[in-house]
């Protein structure tokens, strides 16, 4: 229907497809899924939905928080002191059994891992990046965690201590950036576009002002 | 020795045990038999080693935060003398760290 080329390769994915054969885990949970349809426990449209909200955390929630403690430092000692409560202050619906706001200082950098699974505030941050699943960042955080951070490209002097938080249990973890140098005078909606999710992870800085 | 109650406070001295229990546990190998410092109490939460196999995992039992210096987890830890990990651990896997395992 057109001479146009397709050489250039607009429309190949950009990675293999990974869903021809099952895994076992996937297997399983296909064969749960049927016996709870058929058996009349769940529908279909409930699994489904359930998905949907267990995906619909993003990590502008985190942002939009710790933008607000930036500028508001009695929203910040709410923060600190329950951040569920605080999250629900801003409209937010944290679904954690306990939420807890570590703050970054001149003294202390913190960053968190799971080393057990990939327990992760969801609520807040949505689902957890690869990396944070990976056996790699699991295993190495906690045994060389300036190392790790060099690697994402954070280097944290050594007059600097850091902390390392193992979410291995029943709470869940938001590091609070420092607020970086020349923000004064920003909205809070522009200081929410400075704080990412590897920020909040305590893996990356926030971006600096332009 | 009732698990309703939290045993330790702020700053207590503890070592986390190797009780050896199998299954669904949630304090990780690595930390097992290290000595570290009570860094709060968290409250009291159904046991998850129980509610993983479809029990209720009642009565809830103390969770605290531990808080271990680098260097006493890895004896070749290369980072700063004040670098810490902290980690969740029930009341059950936690003795005085006076007392042997």
């Amino acid at each position: 229907m057109s001479d146009h080329d397709h050489d250039h390769d607009d429309h190949a994915p950009t990675r293999e497809d990974d869903d021809l054969e099952l895994t076992e885990g996937e297997a399983r949970f296909l064969a749960l899924k049927s016996l709870l349809i058929e058996g009349g426990v769940m529908t279909a449209d409930e699994i489904r939905a359930r998905m949907e909200f267990n995906e619909r955390g993003s990590p502008h929630q985190a942002a939009r928080m710790i933008a607000r403690a930036w500028v508001d430092p009695d929203y910040k000692a709410r923060m600190l002191a329950d951040t569920k409560s605080a999250a629900a202050e801003l409209g937010i619906e944290a679904t954690e059994a306990a939420l807890v706001t570590i703050e970054n200082t001149p003294e202390r950098h913190n960053m968190v891992v799971c080393t057990l699974c990939s327990c992760y505030p969801r609520s807040l941050l949505g689902e957890p990046p690869a990396f944070y699943v990976s056996k790699a960042y699991r295993s190495r955080a906690v045994r060389e965690p300036r190392k790790v951070l060099r690697e994402f490209g954070v280097d944290i002097p050594d007059a600097v201590d850091i902390a390392v938080h193992d979410s291995n249990a029943d709470l869940r973890y938001v590091i609070m950036p420092m607020r970086p140098q020349g923000t004064e005078g920003m909205s809070e909606e522009e200081l929410a576009a400075l704080i990412t999710r590897d920020s909040v992870v305590g893996c990356a800085l926030p971006v600096e002002p332009a | 020795m009732s698990e309703a109650e939290p045993s330790y406070a702020v700053g207590d001295r503890v070592r986390i045990l190797d009780i050896g229990k199998p299954g669904h546990v949630r304090t990780p190998t690595y930390i097992r038999h290290k000595v570290g410092t009570i860094e709060r109490f968290c409250g009291m939460f159904e046991n998850p080693e129980d509610k993983a196999y479809g029990r209720w995992g009642l009565p809830p039992i103390p969770l605290y935060r531990v808080q271990l210096k680098q260097d006493d987890i890895w004896p070749d830890y290369d980072g700063a003398p004040g670098d810490v990990l902290e980690i969740e651990i029930y009341d059950h896997w936690l003795a005085p760290a006076g007392e042997t395992t």
